[in-house]
């Protein structure tokens, strides 16, 4: 069985953000494998080196340009087979899915697809469950645990006020979310050189059309200053939460 | 034409958010001149239901079938897709919680209407459509302008208020084909927290961090929120360390909340732990350290040692409330 993970790009999450020319602005940005996406990767390989798991394959798959490539060679490092990197700028969650699926759809064999819950930088919450519409597989989101056995899956996934185990055949699309991996792996030195060897393709997007666009950018207003208030003094702070800013 | 929105129960009464969204959807519905209909797969009484109108639903669709028992994503986006297309629905409106981030992907592709995902306010314009959101997890905002006829949205918990209309909504049973072999997903386990708050629907929320040093000094941040009916969270390091379970982790990872009231003891407020919590309307930081980038982030702050403030907070509510 084979595992895609579906990679995004993203500024790293101590990134400063600024905004030039209704862009985001990209200088001097460091950037990074999505937060969920590098623990997607990590469960993935996870299950690949589990003897008792029929994954033998993790292939990674981007949409983006060429300046994506030092993050998919670290999903490399880190241990995926191979990449694939369909060259195009990812304009928004809909045509992202569509381009994924657009490629995904051709694969036979047994297989599965992860997401992430959340791209860091859009905050689309969105690519996931497009995907398994336009591929017309089933999708469970909010996956916090993923374990395989056979042509089955079973995953945990949150609820609102809880958590459901759910069984479900493949292929699908497993959204993920924290707790999927404890601790994303760090590429060791060994991966790292090996990954410069390893497959990734690059793949020339159909024409695809946005359904949705993003302008007028801002930076959060700043927010008056920090009220102080003595130690000793707590039913001060709790007069000013009753009256003042009329909480309680 | 008609603006949707979807609605949730919790034990046997509709959730709070599910009266902002109609709220929302209602003040949506009156500017673009439309119905405004809510789909109710609750197990709610016929009193219950009226509340809705009360919120301005002109028609409620009640759906009662065995096969919306546990979430299946393929079997809840075909319902609501169906409606949708029976009501020429303009604008769907989810929560942005678990089951609206699940469906609504899947509803964007099937209608062919684009998505805005947790909206916090209403749309800016409605030609074009425009609604502004959250970017960077915060740390920027953005207009997301959506080109497409339909349009759908998931509304963040409690960042709308709710507006009385006094409708006397219709009530309608629609009476989907469903069977039991388009469900793909066999729920084999639940473990649901009974009789708690849940977190990402309370509107004060209690939190404590690494400064609280050990799990055996939650005591007092418990029993601030039992007195103040709020919620208990935690830093991602507090949960991984295992101090609290995984369901409080607030932040960037973990859960993003807006409640109107977030009093953070012993929390540093690095960058991704504010990406979650920075949508409160009011944040309390209580820190032994006078520059914590929390201060930064709060409105009112206490320098000093969260076991010997929290004792004092609870003193002080307890005597507001007598
Ligand atoms: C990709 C990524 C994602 C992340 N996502 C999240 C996330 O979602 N949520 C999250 O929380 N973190 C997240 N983190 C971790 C984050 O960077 C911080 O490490 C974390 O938030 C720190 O937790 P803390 O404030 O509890 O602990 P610390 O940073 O250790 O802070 C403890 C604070 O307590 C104060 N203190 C000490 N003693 C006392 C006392 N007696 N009374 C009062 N105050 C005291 C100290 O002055 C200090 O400010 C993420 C990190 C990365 C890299
Ligand atoms: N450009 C991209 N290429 C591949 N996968 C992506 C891309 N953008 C987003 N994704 C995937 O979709 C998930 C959710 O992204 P979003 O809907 O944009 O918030 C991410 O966690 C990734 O798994």
């Amino acid at each position: 069985m084979k595992i895609f993970v579906c990679l995004a790009n993203v500024p790293d999450t101590t990134t400063k953000i600024k905004f030039a020319d209704q862009k985001f602005d990209e200088t001097g940005v460091q950037w990074v494998i999505n937060p969920w996406d590098e623990l997607a990767l990590t469960r993935a390989m996870e299950l690949k080196e589990d003897a008792g798991t029929p994954v033998n394959e993790v292939t990674v798959v981007t949409i983006g340009t060429i300046s994506s490539e030092p993050t998919i060679r670290k999903a490399l490092a880190i241990g995926a087979d191979n990449a694939v990197r369909i060259d195009a700028e990812p304009k928004d969650s809909y045509s992202v899915a569509w381009l994924l699926s657009e490629y995904l759809k051709n694969y036979e064999g047994d297989h599965l697809v992860l997401t992430g819950i959340e791209s860091s930088d859009y905050n689309g919450f969105a690519v996931g469950g497009m995907l398994s519409e336009f591929l017309g597989v089933p999708s469970v989101s909010g996956v916090s645990a993923l374990d395989i056995e056979g042509d089955h899956a079973k995953v945990s996934r949150e609820i609102d006020g809880g958590l459901e185990q759910v069984a479900i055949k493949t292929p699908f699309v497993a959204i993920v979310q924290k707790g999927i991996a404890k601790e994303p792996r760090i590429p060791a030195m060994r991966g790292i050189m090996m990954a410069r060897k390893k497959p990734l393709e690059v793949v020339s997007p159909l024409s695809f059309d946005n359904v949705t666009d993003m302008l007028d950018f801002e930076l959060p207003k700043a927010k008056p200053q920090c009220k102080m208030i003595n130690p000793e003094n707590a039913k001060e702070l709790i007069g000013l939460l009753q009256n003042e800013a009329k909480v309680l | 034409m008609a603006v949707i929105v979807f609605t949730e129960s919790w034990d046997g009464k509709f959730k709070k958010s599910s009266f902002e969204l109609v709220s929302y959807a209602k003040a949506m519905a009156d500017s673009v001149g439309s119905k405004t209909i809510a789909i109710s797969i609750a197990s709610v009484d016929q009193d219950e239901l009226k509340k809705l109108g009360l919120y301005g639903a002109d028609k409620i669709l009640t759906v009662s079938n065995e096969a919306f028992k546990t979430l299946d994503n393929q079997v809840y986006t075909k319902l609501i897709a169906e409606i949708a297309e029976k009501e020429d629905v303009r604008i769907l409106v989810l929560p942005h919680n678990n089951t609206g981030k699940a469906l609504a992907p899947r509803l964007s592709v099937r209608l062919k209407a684009g998505l805005v995902s947790a909206a916090v306010k209403l749309p800016s314009s409605y030609d074009p459509f425009k609604v502004y959101k959250k970017v960077f997890s915060g740390k920027g905002f953005a207009h997301q302008v959506v080109n497409t006829e339909k349009k759908i949205l998931t509304l963040s918990n409690n960042s709308f208020e709710l507006i009385e209309s006094n409708t006397i909504p219709e009530i309608e049973e629609y009476s989907p084909e469903v069977s039991a072999t388009e469900i793909s997903t066999t729920v084999v386990d639940i473990q649901k927290q009974t009789g708690k708050l849940i977190l990402t629907d309370a509107e004060i929320v209690v939190s404590g961090g690494r400064g609280m040093k050990s799990s055996d000094n939650w005591g007092p941040l418990e029993e601030l929120a039992e007195l103040l009916g709020a919620a208990t969270a935690c830093s991602r390091p507090v949960s991984d360390e295992g101090w609290r379970p995984h369901s409080e982790h607030t932040g960037q990872t973990g859960k993003i909340i807006a409640p109107n009231l977030y009093i953070a003891a012993g929390i540093s407020g690095a960058i991704q732990h504010l990406a979650g919590v920075s949508s409160s309307k009011c944040i309390v930081a209580i820190n032994t350290d006078k520059d914590a980038p929390i201060f930064e982030a709060a409105d009112y702050g206490i320098v000093g040692d969260a076991a010997k403030v929290l004792p004092e907070l609870i003193e002080a509510v307890k005597e507001m409330k007598a």
